[in-house]
C-alpha cells in the first residue's frame, strides 16, 4: 500500500525548501513592522521621560502650566517647561481646521458618490488625489507667500495667525476626509437608497435622513483621521502661525503648536539640556495622542459593527 | 412642494462644495506653476544654491530628492510587499488540518495578526515629525552615521511602509480566489502560487500604488529635517564612486532635498531672492508630483490592458 | 468491476463550517477507473464533500472535520500527510473555467514545472500529450503561445482539464465542470470524461441528472449533508431504494 502523500522526490524537497524560505521571508517583513513600532515607542519614551526622571519636572506642571522658560537656571527656580500653550495651540488650530474643512469635504464626498458620480469620477477624484500629493511644505509656502500677506493687508494685523494656520490645515485635510467619507458612502448597500426612493423621498431627503446617518460612523472616522493629520502636521503650520509662545487670545493672534515648537527648537538646543529634553517629552506627548486617536477610531469602528 | 425646493437647494449646495474644491486646486496648481514656472530654466535646475548672493539654483537638492526617493523605495517596496503577502496569503490562513484541532495555534496567529495590524495603524497615524525624531535617535545618533542620506531613506521607509503595506494588501486581495485554488489544486505550494500567479496578477496595482507613494515621499520634509539634514556638501558630479565624501552617490553624506530646502531658506536663509528660489522649487515639486500621478494612472491602465487583452 | 479494491474509502465523515454541520456521517467507497457522480439539490453538501477529497477546504477558516478518508488505504487527514503531494495525486476541475492569465503553453506547463521538470523537450512533449488527451490539441496547436484567456469557455475548460492531466493525477475531481458551458461544449466534456476514466478515477459533482445518468458508472445522492443512497447509476435511476432519492430523481423537489 502506498503512502497517501506521494513520494519525496528531489523536486518536492526543493518545493518544500522554497516554501519555507518564502514564508519565513514574508514573515520577517511583517515582523519588521512590529519591530519598528516597538522601537519608536521605546526610543521616544526613553528620551521623553528624562524630563521627569532626570530634570525632576512634575508631569502635572509639564502638561498644565503655561510657564515656558526652559533655560532658566536652577537657582532661579527653573527650568520651567509648562507646555499648555503649545497643546492648546495644537488643539485649537486642528479643531478649527476640521470645523472648516470637514463639512466641505463631506459635501464633496456626497457629491462624488450620490449627485454626480460621472463628474466626481472624472474631475473630483483626480483633484483630490493631486491635493493629497501636494507636499506640506508647498502648502506652507503658499500660506506664507500668499495667505499671510493677504491677511496682513486686509485685516491690518501681523498676518501670522491661528486663522492662517487653520485655513492651510483645512485644505490639507480635505483629501483624507473626502476619500474616506466617499468610501463609507459607497459601502452602503443599494437597497437602502432604493428603499428610500421607493417611499417617495427626494434625493435630499434620502441623503440627509438615510444615507448620511447610515454612513455616520465611517464619516466620523474620516473626520477624526483628518483631525489627527492636522494635529500632527508640522512644517505647513509652523510657517504661517508666527510661533509666539502664548495661548492665542483671538483668531488673529499669532500662536504656536507642539509640532511647531519641536521643529523649530530641536536643531538649536543641546542634547541633554532641560530644554532639549522637554522637546522630547512633547514628542512623547504627540505619540500618546496618536494612540489616543487610534483608540478613538477603534471605538467608533466598534459602534459601526453593532449597527 | 417644499420638499422639492429643499431638494433643489441641496443639489446646488453640493455642486457648490465640489466646485469650491476644484477651483481651490486649480488656483493652487495654477498659481504655483505660473509663479514658479518662470524661474525654471536649465541653470536653476542644475546650479548649486548660493549662501549670500542671489541667483542660486537647486541642482543638488533636486538630485538629492530623487536619490533619496530611490533609496527609500529600495527598502520600502520589498518590505511592504513582503509584509502584504504575509498578511494576505499566510497569516491565519490555510495549511492547517481540519481533522486536527489546533485552537492554540489559531489563537496565537490571531494575536500576531492583531499586533501587526495595530503596528501598521500606529505607523500610519504617526505625525511625520515624530518619525523624523525617531530617525534622529535610531539612524543618526545610535548608528553614528550622522545626518545622512541613508538615515533619511530609512526614516522615509518608516513613514511610507504602512502605506505600501496597505497598497500591497489591496492589490493582492483583488486577485481572484479561483486562480489561487486552481494553482493549489495542481499541487503548487503556497509560495509557488504567490510567486507565479498572485504577484503577476497583482502587479499593476502594486506598481500604481508604489508610484503614488513615491510622489508623496518626494515632497516629504518634516521627517528629513533631522535625519538627512538640511545641508549638502559641495557635490562633485564628476565623481560617481559612492565611497568618496563628495560623490553624489555617497549614502553617508548629508542631503537636503527640494522640500527641505524650501523650508530652510524660509526659516534661516540670508539670500535676497528667497521668493524666487522657493517659488521655483515649489513649482518643481508640483510638477514632479503631477508627473508621478499621471504616470501611475497611465502605467496602471497600460499594464492592466496588457494583462487582460493580449 | 465490482470486486476491484476501492480507490477511496470514506468512513464516518463529518464536516463543520464553524457550528454548522455540512456533512453528516458520510460513508462511501469510490471505485477506481470509473466515474462516480454526486447528485443532490444545491446546498446538500456534495461540493463540500468533493473538496474534502483534496483538502481544498483547508483554505477556509474555521472548518472542522472528523472521520477518515482513505486514499489507497492511507488516511489523507493524518498529521504526517503532505497536502501538496496529496493535491498532486488528486486533481480538480472547477465549476468556472479558470485558466491562468498566461499563454496556453505556460498554463499546461505550470504543473510540470512546479514539480521539477525544466527540460524544454520534455515539457513540449507533456504539453502536446495533455492537450491531446483533453481533445484540445487540434484546436490550439498553432497558437500555443497565445493567451489562454482568448479561448472560448468550452476550450478554456478543456484547457483546465489538460492542465490537470499534465501533473498526472490518479483521481480527478470535477465540480460541475460544464455548468458554465453551452450544450455543445458540454457534450465534448462528457465525451472526454468517458475517455479519461480508462486511466483515472473520476468523481463528478453535477446538478444535471441527465448528465449524471449519461456519464457515470456509480451515483451517490446527497441531501442536507447526508449521503442518502449510493449504487450503480443504472439502479439509482431506475429502482432507487430510498423514497427521497426517488422524489429527487423524478423531480418532485429540488
Amino acid at each position: 500500500m502506498r503512502r497517501g502523500t506521494g513520494p519525496m522526490t528531489a523536486a518536492r524537497r526543493r518545493q518544500l525548501y522554497r516554501e519555507y524560505v518564502g514564508k519565513s521571508l514574508t514573515f520577517v517583513c511583517a515582523a519588521t513592522l512590529i519591530g519598528i513600532t516597538a522601537a519608536i515607542v521605546v526610543f521616544i519614551a526613553m528620551q521623553g521621560l528624562s524630563t521627569f526622571v532626570v530634570n525632576h519636572i512634575d508631569p502635572w506642571r509639564f502638561l498644565f502650566s503655561t510657564a515656558w522658560q526652559p533655560d532658566l537656571p536652577h537657582e532661579e527656580g527653573g527650568p520651567l517647561v509648562g507646555t499648555l500653550a503649545f497643546t492648546i495651540g495644537s488643539v485649537s488650530v486642528s479643531l478649527l481646521a476640521v470645523l472648516i474643512g470637514g463639512p466641505l469635504s463631506v459635501v464633496a464626498a456626497v457629491f462624488m458618490v450620490e449627485i454626480a458620480p460621472a463628474w466626481g469620477q472624472r474631475l473630483l477624484q483626480p483633484a483630490i488625489e493631486i491635493l493629497a500629493g501636494i507636499p506640506s511644505v508647498v502648502y506652507g509656502w503658499i500660506g506664507l507667500s500668499v495667505l499671510v500677506p493677504f491677511l496682513r493687508a486686509r485685516l491690518h494685523t501681523l498676518g501670522f495667525s491661528l486663522l492662517a494656520g487653520c485655513l492651510v490645515l483645512a485644505i490639507m485635510i480635505i483629501p483624507t476626509v473626502v476619500s474616506l467619507s466617499a468610501d463609507s458612502l459607497r459601502a452602503l448597500s443599494r437597497d437602502l437608497k432604493e428603499a428610500a426612493y421607493a417611499l417617495g423621498s427626494t434625493r435630499w431627503q434620502t441623503i440627509s435622513r438615510v444615507l448620511l446617518p447610515a454612513a455616520g460612523p465611517g464619516i466620523l472616522t474620516a473626520i477624526v483621521l483628518g483631525l489627527a493629520r492636522a494635529f500632527g502636521e508640522a512644517l505647513a503650520v509652523q510657517m504661517v502661525i508666527g510661533n509666539t509662545r502664548s495661548i492665542p487670545t483671538s483668531i488673529l493672534s499669532p500662536m504656536t503648536t507642539l509640532t511647531s515648537a519641536i521643529t523649530m527648537d530641536m536643531g538649536y538646543t543641546i542634547p541633554g539640556t532641560p530644554w532639549n529634553n522637554a522637546l522630547w517629552s512633547m514628542s512623547l506627548l504627540l505619540l500618546l495622542i496618536t494612540f489616543g486617536f487610534i483608540i478613538l477610531i477603534r471605538l467608533i469602528g466598534r459602534r459601526r459593527a453593532y449597527r | 412642494m417644499n420638499a422639492r425646493l429643499a431638494d433643489r437647494l441641496a443639489t446646488v449646495f453640493f455642486w457648490l462644495g465640489a466646485v469650491i474644491i476644484i477651483l481651490l486646486l486649480a488656483a493652487l496648481v495654477g498659481y504655483l506653476l505660473f509663479q514658479g514656472g518662470r524661474w525654471l530654466d536649465p541653470g536653476f535646475i542644475t546650479r548649486p544654491p548660493e549662501n549670500l548672493k542671489a541667483g542660486g539654483g537647486v541642482g543638488p537638492q533636486l538630485f538629492n530628492s530623487f536619490y533619496l526617493l530611490f533609496l527609500a523605495m529600495l527598502f520600502t517596496i520589498p518590505l511592504g510587499v513582503g509584509a502584504g503577502i504575509y498578511l494576505v496569503e499566510y497569516a491565519g490562513k490555510g495549511d492547517y488540518n481540519p481533522a486536527q484541532d489546533l485552537p492554540q495555534g489559531k489563537k496565537a496567529t490571531a494575536f500576531l495578526l492583531g499586533v501587526i495590524n495595530l503596528s501598521v495603524e500606529t505607523l500610519a497615524s504617526l505625525p511625520s515629525i515624530v518619525v523624523g525624531l525617531f530617525g534622529l535617535l535610531a539612524f543618526v545618533v545610535a548608528t553614528g552615521w550622522g545626518y545622512s542620506l541613508l538615515a533619511g531613506a530609512l526614516a522615509l521607509t518608516v513613514l511610507n511602509l504602512p502605506v505600501m503595506v496597505r497598497i500591497s494588501q489591496e492589490a493582492l486581495q483583488t486577485v481572484s480566489g479561483d486562480l489561487k485554488e486552481a494553482s493549489l489544486a495542481l499541487g503548487a505550494s503556497r509560495w509557488e502560487t504567490i510567486w507565479k500567479i498572485v504577484l503577476p496578477a497583482a502587479f499593476p496595482g502594486l506598481v500604481t500604488g508604489a508610484i503614488i507613494t513615491a510622489g508623496r515621499v518626494f515632497g516629504e520634509a518634516a521627517a528629513l529635517l533631522y535625519t538627512a539634514g538640511m545641508s549638502s556638501p559641495m557635490l562633485d558630479f564628476g565623481d560617481w564612486n559612492p565611497l568618496h565624501p563628495n560623490s553624489p552617490l555617497n549614502p553617508f553624506r548629508p542631503a537636503a532635498t527640494l522640500a527641505v530646502h524650501i523650508w530652510k531658506i524660509n526659516s534661516e536663509a540670508l539670500i535676497p531672492d528667497i521668493r524666487r528660489v522657493a517659488d521655483g522649487s515649489a513649482a518643481l515639486l508640483i510638477i514632479v508630483v503631477l508627473v508621478f500621478n499621471l504616470l501611475a494612472r497611465w502605467f496602471g491602465r497600460y499594464l492592466y490592458r496588457r494583462m487582460t487583452a493580449s | 468491476m465490482a470486486d476491484q479494491q476501492p480507490k477511496i474509502i470514506i468512513n464516518n465523515l463529518n464536516f463543520y463550517y464553524g457550528s454548522t454541520r455540512a456533512l453528516k456521517d458520510v460513508n462511501l467507497e469510490i471505485k477506481p477507473y470509473a466515474v462516480t457522480a454526486l447528485i443532490g439539490p444545491s446546498g446538500c453538501g456534495k461540493s463540500t464533500f468533493l473538496r474534502t477529497l483534496n483538502r481544498l477546504n483547508d483554505l477556509i477558516e474555521g472548518v472542522r472535520l472528523s472521520g477518515e478518508i482513505l486514499l489507497d488505504g492511507k488516511n489523507i487527514y493524518d498529521p504526517d500527510v503532505d497536502v501538496v503531494g496529496l493535491r498532486k495525486r488528486v486533481g480538480m476541475v472547477f465549476q468556472r473555467p479558470n485558466p491562468f492569465p498566461m499563454s496556453i503553453y505556460d498554463n499546461i506547463a505550470y504543473g510540470p514545472r512546479i514539480h521539477g521538470i525544466t527540460n524544454r523537450h520534455q515539457l513540449d512533449e507533456i504539453v502536446e500529450r495533455s492537450l491531446k488527451a483533453a481533445a484540445l490539441w487540434d484546436e490550439v496547436a498553432d497558437r500555443l503561445r497565445q493567451s489562454a484567456l482568448g479561448l472560448s469557455g468550452g476550450q478554456q475548460q478543456r484547457l483546465c482539464i489538460a492542465r490537470l492531466l499534465a501533473v498526472e493525477p490518479e483521481v480527478v475531481l470535477m465540480d460541475e465542470p460544464s455548468s458554465a458551458l453551452d450544450p455543445i461544449s458540454t457534450l465534448k466534456i462528457e465525451e472526454l470524461i468517458q475517455v479519461l476514466k480508462e486511466k483515472y478515477t473520476i468523481i463528478i459533482v453535477t446538478h444535471n441528472m441527465q448528465q449524471a445518468a449519461r456519464v457515470s458508472d456509480y451515483t451517490a445522492f446527497f441531501l442536507n449533508g447526508e449521503m442518502v443512497e449510493y449504487d450503480e447509476t443504472e439502479i439509482i435511476f431506475t429502482k432507487p431504494r430510498d423514497q427521497r432519492t426517488e422524489d429527487y430523481i423524478t423531480g418532485r423537489f429540488g
